[in-house]
């Protein structure tokens, strides 16, 4: 209780390389699309309107590049809200994020996404978490693969 | 939402060629307020409140509310979409999280996204775009890299 010094994170470690079952089927809407396009200032209209999408060669709208983690943030969810993470949801920042599109996302899409525990690293007292979405459509094929980094501080006390 | 676009009109689709590495591609700022800090919780699904509560947002430290640092990269990843002509050219993008910008209210914070050419790829058709993200002159987002395909 008097103990000046920063306690370890709680995070377990024994959980690399655990991979948590796909989840349910993610319809990708225009309307969603939309949203994300107008909250992140992405003025193509191919994110809008589905004939500028056509024109470049898409079935439907395109989603902006950052779109892929309201997917991957919800699939994250199985492992790091979860008890058995020891991750303490109030003690983390976002590190770092990557995107690998294998094919643009776009309204009418399908989606399914697994979530790999890739690393779990102790850098002075704060737990580095890499976590690895990677997102399916109905014929399996990949679609992106979304790498987050999740920094967790331990209890100062 | 007022956003200042310096860039060159869309539809152009820059040619591969013509880019040169350390060449400075484009430069813009966008406002970010609390409105929009909102647009992107709901169209995100992230709904922490240190992105929206001053009184949760002090309870755990911070000095106000600050952005989503995925909404950041958001408007980063807009800049480059529009400078690409396509935003499916957008094949890979990563950043590093480095100073949380914080929104003020009222008022708004500015992030300006400067990009230029860190490398061309004419094998693979595609240019590495390297971006300076800053917010009152600091960087915000670090190791900031796109990969646009063009071939």
């Amino acid at each position: 209780m008097t103990e000046s010094s920063t306690r370890p994170t709680g995070v377990d470690k024994t959980l690399v390389g655990r991979s948590y079952a796909p989840t349910e089927t993610y319809d990708v809407s225009r309307v969603k699309i939309a949203e994300m396009a107008a909250a992140t200032g992405a003025t193509h209209p191919a994110h809008t309107d589905p004939d500028a999408a056509w024109a470049l060669g898409y079935s439907d709208v395109v989603a902006p590049p950052t779109f892929a983690v309201v997917l991957a943030q919800r699939a994250e969810q199985a492992y790091v809200a979860a008890p058995e993470s020891g991750i303490d949801f109030s003690r983390v920042v976002h590190a770092e994020e990557r995107f690998v599109h294998h094919r643009p996302i776009v309204a009418g899409d399908r989606l399914r996404t697994t979530v790999h525990v890739d690393k779990i690293l102790e850098r002075g007292g704060i737990t580095l978490v890499t976590t690895r979405a990677e997102i399916a459509d109905e014929a399996d094929a990949p679609v992106a693969t979304v790498t987050s980094v999740l920094a967790v501080r331990g209890a100062e006390k | 939402m007022n956003e200042q676009n310096e860039t060159l009109a869309r539809g152009a689709r820059p040619l591969l060629t013509e880019l040169e590495a350390g060449a400075e591609l484009f430069r813009r700022t966008y406002a970010v307020d609390r409105d929009r800090l909102v647009r992107y919780a709901g169209a995100s699904g992230d709904f922490n409140p240190i992105h929206y509560n001053d009184r949760f947002a002090h309870e755990v430290g911070l000095p106000g509310v600050i952005a989503h640092g995925m909404l950041t990269m958001g408007l980063a990843g807009s800049a480059v979409a529009d400078w690409a002509g396509d935003p499916g050219a957008v094949v890979e993008y990563g950043v590093r999280f480095t100073r949380p910008v914080e929104v003020p209210d009222p008022g708004t914070a500015e992030v300006e996204v400067a990009g230029k050419v860190g490398a061309v790829d004419l094998g693979e058709g595609s240019v590495r775009v390297d971006l300076t993200v800053t917010s009152g002159g600091v960087t915000v987002l670090a190791k900031a890299q796109a990969v646009v395909r063009l071939g």
